[in-house]
């Protein structure tokens, strides 16, 4: 089915948070510290605030009134202490966008700088095992010994991955439009969830929840980066109070990699030991990457080792270190994606070590039940993913030995990886109701692009029998029914299953139906939910300049029913895209000297552009799971990143015979190979 | 300083400040928030317009620039109550996501339909090329889409250049 807002796509009418009409609105820009640690000493705004159509300059001479509890990211201003380079320690308010960006240039800010320390290291004295890992898991797990398992085996395999900073950097920057009538605030904010977003705001601000409301029809992207509330959305409230008239505030592509979250640099050392029939004999992960000093995010990397293979000896750490940097966060499939980079890319190295073929390797170690916890599997379709895109790809003629084959001026090679990604869902509320001829189904859900309107849509239809074109759903605002936020693979779950549950309830009334599902999804367990898949990569590389390009991606999936098929292709290929850039050029590097990037924006933080992917190509298997929900689907947004990013290194390997475990691989970590 | 601009068809005259790009002004003084700002600095593609028929980024004009002449954008691409082809088929082709760079590939394309000429990738300089996938890729590599719809967008452009 068509997207249901394609029109409004197409034709420009669909608003995005700052497009909304607002009468006498005005600007604000942030003024970002220029140091990574220390203080602030002083703030001359008297020059800023002179200039032509200034109207407020916010700063930690005025501390504004924000909660003691608050996320340390969104206090704004009420400080000196400066935790990282490009953290808000000012905003100028005035009546154009430009007006507002030269003054903000012109407030003059001095600082007390002490010694930074921003690179996160192997040997790094402070690092420590955090209480728990994204989202609520043990940071360490240990079953079976380890070291007989690896001393027992028949060949082994010990390697340190790497995987750089990256930024989600979604095509619409984080931007707010905040109004205030009265004691009443309204914020059109670019959010993933309409309802989470009203919650924090309100936190933050020391309201009622009642008292905000956040409207986010049409978001431009997120990737996990607009699933927390920015300090963007609280800079508009403060600056529309300030200046009693509805501000915009829209983050520059600069400002997007010092305030909007990143995810973490990870340096991974695993070790794998297998008999000589290719069976593990123990399995070793640990992570290491790093926080804020103002909030611990400890990215899940080593999670996805507990679900994928079958071993008598598992063991998974994760160590974080806190340094002067800003908070990494949530990016598409935390933990997943660089975790399965690492595992599947080690697993690679044991295939070859082995002399197995890769596919076969992970076939023999299919475990019965979850490794870790030993919870049996809802549905477990790796193999057949696995073999059927094995089928497709032609897997069967390959030769294995790596850097042997040529065409023209490129060393040509193919790589294979597994991912999988949690499926789980989260309580929600829906109503569904009647009128005019409609059913219209209300739910404070979010559409980042994912095609949730549509597909709840095809969701409520299907429920109560009737053509999709009866069903209108209304979502992206947070004055409906509360509804958990676009993330974890779990919004359609989650949002679905109220609406099939308020569907059926309107089916039973004839009028209007309600629900709630927090007893439904309690009431669940004893299962372990995961989707899997296997990716397939092609790739072609230069020998005498280094550069790779990846002529074909392929990937099959297993993620119980699938909605809608339109939808869910576009949601697997653009994740392997992403996989893709992540495999060969996103990386944003740290600035040892000052703090913060050197690289920030997009011509040198580069992501896939439209001739980088010749033909990327996603398939699913038929899987009839009951222990989900009612709709029978896993989430498909993440796992399409997951295993990608392997898949395409264990091909450069295969084609040249250099493995380089240090992500992204570029043409000069190649030819510093040959 | 006063401009005049033809913004899809119509005449508009306003006083403008001469630092305001020409997407700024289309954004935030004509309200015509079709054009998106993705990264304000010509890297992204998002803000592609036409001016005077030619696909450029409106981030990287002042608008002081642009007096005199016809700027066309997606609010325009679509004749009297019927979409145009090329939107058409980014729908059919679901060929977008989140939608955020969609209207700047819809005016590229646009664009880029009309233009002539070889590309990096032409392998025989001298004849016309033809608009082969491989072509499409290349001619239209200015426009970023971070949801990854790029295969629909090839796509649907093929169906509208045959």
């Amino acid at each position: 089915m068509n997207r249901v807002e394609g029109h409004d796509k197409v034709t420009g009418r669909a608003r995005y948070a700052v497009e909304y009409p607002a009468g006498d609105v005005a600007y604000a820009c942030p003024v970002q510290s220029e140091i990574a640690k220390g203080r602030v000493t002083a703030i001359d705004s008297a020059d800023a605030a002179a200039m032509p159509g200034v109207l407020a300059v916010l700063s930690s001479d005025d501390p504004p009134d924000l909660a003691e509890d608050a996320d340390p990211e969104l206090r704004l201003f009420r400080g000196r202490e400066v935790a990282y380079r490009g953290q808000f320690v000012a905003a100028v308010v005035a009546d154009t966008y430009e007006n507002a960006r030269a003054a903000a240039r012109a407030v003059r800010v001095t600082y007390a700088a002490e010694e930074h320390d921003v690179l996160l290291r192997a040997d790094h004295p402070e690092l420590y095992r955090p209480d728990k890992v994204n989202p609520g898991f043990p940071a360490d797990t240990e079953k079976g010994d380890v070291a007989a398992g690896i001393a027992g085996a028949a060949v082994t395999v010990d390697v340190t991955y790497r995987t750089p900073v990256l930024h989600n950097n979604p095509m619409e920057p984080h931007a707010a439009l905040a109004a205030w009538d009265g004691g009443d605030l309204t914020v059109h904010d670019s959010t993933q969830g309409a309802a989470a977003d009203r919650d924090t705001i309100a936190r933050t601000l020391g309201l009622p929840p009642g008292r905000v409301r956040v409207v986010s029809r049409h978001v431009g992207g997120g990737f996990g980066s607009k699933g927390t509330t920015r300090p963007h959305a609280i800079l508009a409230a403060l600056a529309a109070r300030a200046a009693g008239r509805p501000v915009k505030v829209a983050l520059t592509r600069q400002q997007l990699f010092d305030v909007t979250g990143y995810r973490t640099p990870t340096i991974q050392r695993l070790r794998l030991g297998c008999d000589a029939g290719g069976r593990l004999t123990a399995i070793e992960h640990e992570v290491r990457e790093q926080s804020s000093t103002l909030v611990e995010f400890a990215e899940q990397a080593a999670v996805p080792a507990r679900t994928m293979y079958a071993t008598p000896a598992l063991r998974t750490a994760h160590r974080l270190v806190r340094l002067d940097v800003a908070t990494p966060s949530w990016m598409r499939a935390p933990g997943e994606c660089p975790g399965m980079y690492a595992l599947e890319s080690a697993m690679d190295e044991l295939a070859a070590a082995a002399g197995i073929d890769p596919v076969e390797l992970r076939v023999l170690n299919e475990p019965d039940a979850e490794p870790a916890g030993g919870l049996p599997f809802s549905s477990r379709n790796l193999v057949a993913c696995l073999r059927e895109g094995a089928r497709r790809f032609g897997w069967d003629r390959r030769d294995p030995a790596p850097g042997v084959r040529r065409e023209g001026r490129w060393l040509v090679g193919t790589g294979v990886a597994a991912s999988t990604y949690p499926a789980k869902r989260r309580p929600s509320q829906a109503t569904a109701t009647a009128e005019d001829g409609k059913f219209v189904v209300r739910i404070a859900a979010a559409d980042i692009g994912t095609g949730a309107r549509t597909a709840l849509t095809a969701i409520a239809a299907a429920t109560l029998g009737v053509p999709a074109a009866r069903v209108r759903v209304e979502l992206g605002d947070s004055d409906l029914p509360a509804a958990p936020l676009a993330g974890g693979s779990m919004g359609l779950a989650s949002w679905g299953s109220a609406v099939v549950r308020a569907c059926e309830e309107l089916l039973r009334d004839g009028r209007h139906g309600t629900a709630d599902t927090t007893a439904e999804i309690q009431a669940g367990g004893g299962y372990a939910t995961h989707a899997f898949g296997a990716q397939f990569a092609e790739v072609r590389v230069d020998p005498a300049t280094g550069e790779t390009r990846v002529p074909r991606l392929l990937g099959v999936f297993a993620v119980g029913r699938v909605i809608d098929p339109d939808l869910a292709r576009s949601q697997f290929v653009g994740g392997m895209t992403m996989g893709l850039g992540m495999a060969l050029m996103e990386e944003s590097v740290t600035d040892e000297e000052f703090g913060g990037f050197t690289n920030h924006d997009l011509a040198q933080y580069h992501v896939p552009a439209c001739a980088d992917v010749p033909d990327v190509r996603a398939y699913w298997i038929d899987e009839d799971d009951p222990h989900l929900n009612p709709m029978g689907a896993k989430g498909i947004g993440e796992i399409g990143i997951v295993g990608t990013a392997a898949a395409i290194g264990n091909a450069v390997h295969h084609a040249t015979g250099l493995r380089v475990r240090d992500l992204p691989i570029t043409p000069a970590k190649l030819l510093a190979g040959f | 300083m006063e401009i005049t601009l033809r913004v899809n068809g119509d005449e508009r005259t306003l006083p403008v400040d001469p630092r305001t790009s020409l997407l700024d002004l289309l954004r935030e003084r004509l309200g015509l928030t079709g054009s998106k700002k993705g990264c304000d600095h010509g890297q992204c593609g998002a803000c592609t317009v036409l001016l005077e028929g030619r696909r450029v980024n409106a981030c990287l004009l002042l608008a002081v620039a642009c007096d005199g002449l016809a700027v066309t954008t997606v609010e325009g691409l679509a004749g009297d109550g019927a979409l145009h082809p090329l939107q058409e088929a980014f729908i059919a082709h679901d060929a977008f996501q989140c939608g955020y760079c969609t209207p700047g590939q819809l005016c590229s394309a646009a664009g880029m339909l009309a233009e002539r000429g070889p590309s990096a990738v032409t392998e025989d300089l001298a004849a016309e090329p033809g608009l082969t996938a491989g072509e499409i890729r290349e001619r239209m590599s200015g426009n970023l889409c971070r949801c990854g719809a790029y295969q629909g967008i090839v796509a649907a452009i093929a169906e509208v250049a045959r």
